[in-house]
């Protein structure tokens, strides 16, 4: 009788790079079942998905767009990741960073974009470490599990914009639950004529280099590599683990509320109750198939926002409804994940 | 006539050889101890015959019939239950449930029928335990007692232990022993492993002796003594480097003023343990595995915390520091468990640096071109076969001690915590690590050697203390210490 084993046997570095890449088309495969059951051709499908949003001019800068805020959460949750915190709340601090540029926006009257653009940037970033500070504070202080408290802050930051929204913050004229205007000068430039492509991505591909930067050549970012690999061998070292565990919680809390920071002062320019829509958590996605690598997290965050435009265009064209996008997405990282276990071993015949 | 015959066992890791041609009997109704320091493959013995690992030679004959066993199921058919020192048990469900985990058939369990049939069971072996109680509200010893009730439960005639004695209380190793005399009355086999030569004299009837891998003999505990077995554990080999002869030693160095400490349990682990060294000698600390070695070594490393007593490393007071005041003090720290003190996933050349980065930093910014350099010159004076750029989970066992030798001595230190340092490595590794912690003591920092490996702490120290049960039980000069008078204090008798 023949008999198989799985033996452990990492597959080489090369191998883990290109991870990602193989995820893609089994993603795929596996969301075809999906596309077929709803009636529709997958090929058509995958088609709209990819390659129609580049095709036009317009498009193919929505999907720049929709990829600003995706590479801040991204950023943000690789970030944590990278230090060994795992940071499930990048979508609560979005949010906390869109509250506190919204009403930095609001009480800014007649500044100038230098002083206004810089005050939304601090706001948002602010806001987002606050709203980490508990999670990150209870994590080193009692060791209670930051998965479970980061998560469990993202309901109270909704409920929290629900509050405002419904309350003090109503919109005096319209009476329709979102902040009243944000200033002028706060407001991020537009980069193009006719688009909403905004100096968000700009800020965004500069966090994206500067976290790069931090994790790979200053002190700070060795000891927080080291701590992510292995707490006790970065103990025995003396590196301060709590210490440097709590500052990049909050560094990644902030980053994400940059995000938000993006999306009031670029996009919306108030408050509103969906003003993420799950950004936060497609950036545990990004941060994951971009390796915890910025520039990784620069192309899976493109790849992400155009699967998000993506999915209007299928769900416009062929009648599937849009939330099949969210189902590649799941689906990508749930394969990518797999592809990192399944690299670790080998099966072999055994006679 | 034999229960258990086990003939020719071979088993290799990579180049380890685990297990080297061991033969095994054990007779009906006798409790046999299999005696070896650790890593002498009496645990990888005892696995082969309970199905966890597969001999890559040998046979495996219970009674009188060859077998083949490929796992624990199989073991269990034959007639074999083995009590790990990891307990196998769910916390959160009773030990009835525990007792027929993965032997239901159907879908639904008859609880009540389940529990009198436990309750049954623990009279007739005479193992009390209650069959509604939790795992979790159990202490070590009842767990210990389901785990022994379980396998017998399974019909088990052949019972291995492994250091069963290691985690439980006197008041219980008593009762274990009790129970173990019943069960042997009723004709049970026990394969007691163990390498504390108290218990195997004062319980078992024969000992087999393992030595590296090898069988060392097997002999009757009547016509043997504690001297001889501490002989047969230990044997007589000749190592390459030995230290040349007493010296001047320096000032003291290095106090350590009736420390307590708790294990990880929280049972007391560090009794009002007390040592002095001084600069330019060698201390050696033997002991058997697991009578506080570890958690004095985690405690003079920073990464422990002890509940009373002093530190000293010269006029610095160490008693609460953390790792990074044990560096700054000018303490070298050669840990028990290389991997888990390194960062395996990063570079060589950042392991170097990894405790001394501010040496290579420049605002905040790291020096990556001093690191670099720092790496290679490194990795040429202390001869470590890898570049500076591999990551240092790749390395051998030899070559990643060698990194952290490289680490921690190109800093000079004036003391040297050297704990397990050559565990696990091969003769060409140990002798350099030797070699360079001779060095260290010529060069006048004072060396705590912390080893199970007696002919290594006989080879090295200048003076040697004997720790058992977590407390000093005297400290010799080398010239007086021989293999005897050692073992004897290893085994709980006072100098």
């Amino acid at each position: 009788m023949k008999k198989f084993t799985i033996e452990r046997a990492p597959a080489p570095v090369w191998m883990r790079t290109l991870l990602p890449i193989i995820a893609i088309p089994v993603t795929f495969l596996i969301t075809s079942i999906i596309i077929l059951l709803d009636g529709a051709n997958p090929f058509t499908a995958y088609y709209n998905f990819l390659i129609a949003p580049l095709a036009s001019k317009s498009s193919a800068i929505e999907v720049l767009v929709k990829s600003t805020p995706l590479l801040l959460t991204g950023a943000a949750v690789a970030f944590a990741f990278k230090g060994g915190y795992w940071n499930i709340g990048a979508e609560g601090q979005l949010y906390a960073g869109a509250i506190s540029a919204a009403f930095v926006g609001t009480i800014l009257v007649d500044v100038p974009p230098i002083i206004g653009i810089p005050a939304m940037i601090i706001g948002g970033f602010v806001g987002g470490l606050i709203w980490a500070l508990p999670s990150a504070i209870l994590k080193v202080k009692l060791g209670v599990d930051e998965v479970v408290t980061t998560l469990l802050m993202n309901s109270i930051v909704l409920n929290v914009t629900s509050f405002l929204l419904n309350g003090p913050w109503r919109n005096p004229v319209s009476m329709w639950p979102q902040s009243p205007e944000i200033q002028p000068g706060t407001m991020f430039p537009q980069l193009l004529p006719r688009t909403r492509l905004h100096f968000g991505i700009i800020l965004a591909v500069l966090v994206i280099l500067i976290t790069w930067f931090v994790i790979n050549r200053t002190s700070f970012g060795l000891k927080m590599r080291a701590i992510g690999l292995s707490k006790e061998g970065a103990r025995f070292a003396g590196i301060k683990v709590n210490k440097t565990m709590l500052t990049v919680a909050l560094i990644s809390g902030g980053i994400a509320g940059l995000a938000g920071a993006g999306e009031v002062a670029g996009i919306h320019f108030h408050l509103i109750d969906a003003i993420s829509d799950g950004l936060g958590y497609s950036g545990i996605i990004i941060a994951t198939l971009g390796g915890l690598n910025p520039f990784g997290v620069g192309l899976a965050a493109l790849f992400i926002g155009l699967i998000d435009t993506g999915a209007q265009t299928v769900s416009r064209v062929m009648g599937v409804p849009v939330y099949l996008g969210d189902v590649v997405q799941s689906t990508l990282l749930l394969v990518t994940l797999s592809l990192f276990v399944l690299q670790n071993y080998r099966i072999r015949r055994v006679k | 006539m034999h229960a258990v015959e086990m003939k020719g066992i071979v088993k290799r890791f990579a180049d380890l050889v685990a297990s080297d041609h061991v033969d095994f009997n054990l007779e009906k109704g006798e409790i046999h101890a299999l005696l070896g320091e650790n890593g002498a493959g009496k645990t990888t013995l005892m696995r082969i015959l309970y199905g966890l690992y597969t001999a890559d030679e040998g046979q495996i004959i219970i009674n009188e019939k060859p077998v083949v066993i490929h796992s624990p199921k199989d073991a269990i058919k034959n007639g074999i239950g083995m009590v790990t020192q990891h307990f196998t048990l769910v916390p959160t469900l009773t030990v009835a449930e525990n007792m027929v985990l993965g032997e239901t058939a159907g879908i639904t369990l008859n609880l009540p029928a389940l529990e009198k049939k436990v309750a049954e069971a623990s009279e007739k072996f005479g193992i009390p335990v209650k069959p509604q109680a939790l795992i979790k509200h159990l202490s070590v010893g009842e767990r210990q007692r389901v785990e022994i009730l379980k396998a017998l439960y399974h019909d088990a005639n052949v019972l291995i232990l492994d250091e069963p004695t290691a985690v439980l209380v006197p008041q219980e190793v008593d009762m274990l022993f009790e129970a173990l005399t019943r069960l042997q009355k009723s004709g049970l086999s026990v394969i007691f492993i163990s390498h504390h030569l108290n218990e195997v004299m004062q319980i078992c009837q024969k000992v087999t002796v393992l030595r590296d891998g090898k069988l060392a003999g097997t002999v009757n505990v009547a016509d043997t003594n504690l001297k001889e077995l501490a002989n047969m554990m230990v044997g007589r080999e000749n190592f390459g480097v030995k230290r040349q002869g007493q010296r001047e030693r320096g000032n003291l160095e290095l106090k350590i003023e009736n420390i307590c400490a708790s294990d990880k349990k929280g049972l007391p682990a560090l009794k009002d343990v007390s040592l002095d060294v001084h600069q330019g000698e060698i201390l050696g600390l033997a002991g058997v595995s697991g009578n506080g070695q570890t958690e004095l070594s985690a405690v003079l490393c920073g990464m422990h915390k002890i509940t009373s007593g002093k530190i000293f490393a010269g006029d610095v007071d160490l008693s609460h520091a953390t790792t990074s005041d044990v560096c700054a003090a000018g303490v070298g720290r050669i840990p028990e468990d290389r991997h888990a003190n390194m960062v395996g996933e990063l570079s060589v050349a950042e392991n170097l640096i990894l405790d001394q980065m501010n040496n290579f930093v420049k605002n905040g910014i790291m020096d990556y071109a001093k690191i670099q350099k720092n790496a290679e010159e490194l990795i040429k004076s202390f001869n470590i076969k890898a570049s500076a750029g591999d990551r240092v989970r790749t390395l051998s066992g030899g070559n990643m001690q060698k990194v952290m030798l490289a680490r921690t001595l190109s800093q000079n230190p004036r003391i040297v915590i050297a704990s397990q340092p050559t565990r696990g490595l091969d003769v060409g590794a140990t002798d350099y690590v030797r070699t360079v912690l001779l060095e260290q003591r010529d060069r006048g920092a004072a060396v705590l050697l912390l080893s199970e490996d007696l002919e290594e702490i006989m080879a090295l120290s200048d003076r040697i203390a004997v720790i058992y049960g977590g407390r000093i039980m005297g400290i010799l000069p080398a010239h007086e210490a021989t293999a005897e008078k050692l073992g004897l204090m290893m085994a709980g008798s006072a100098a």
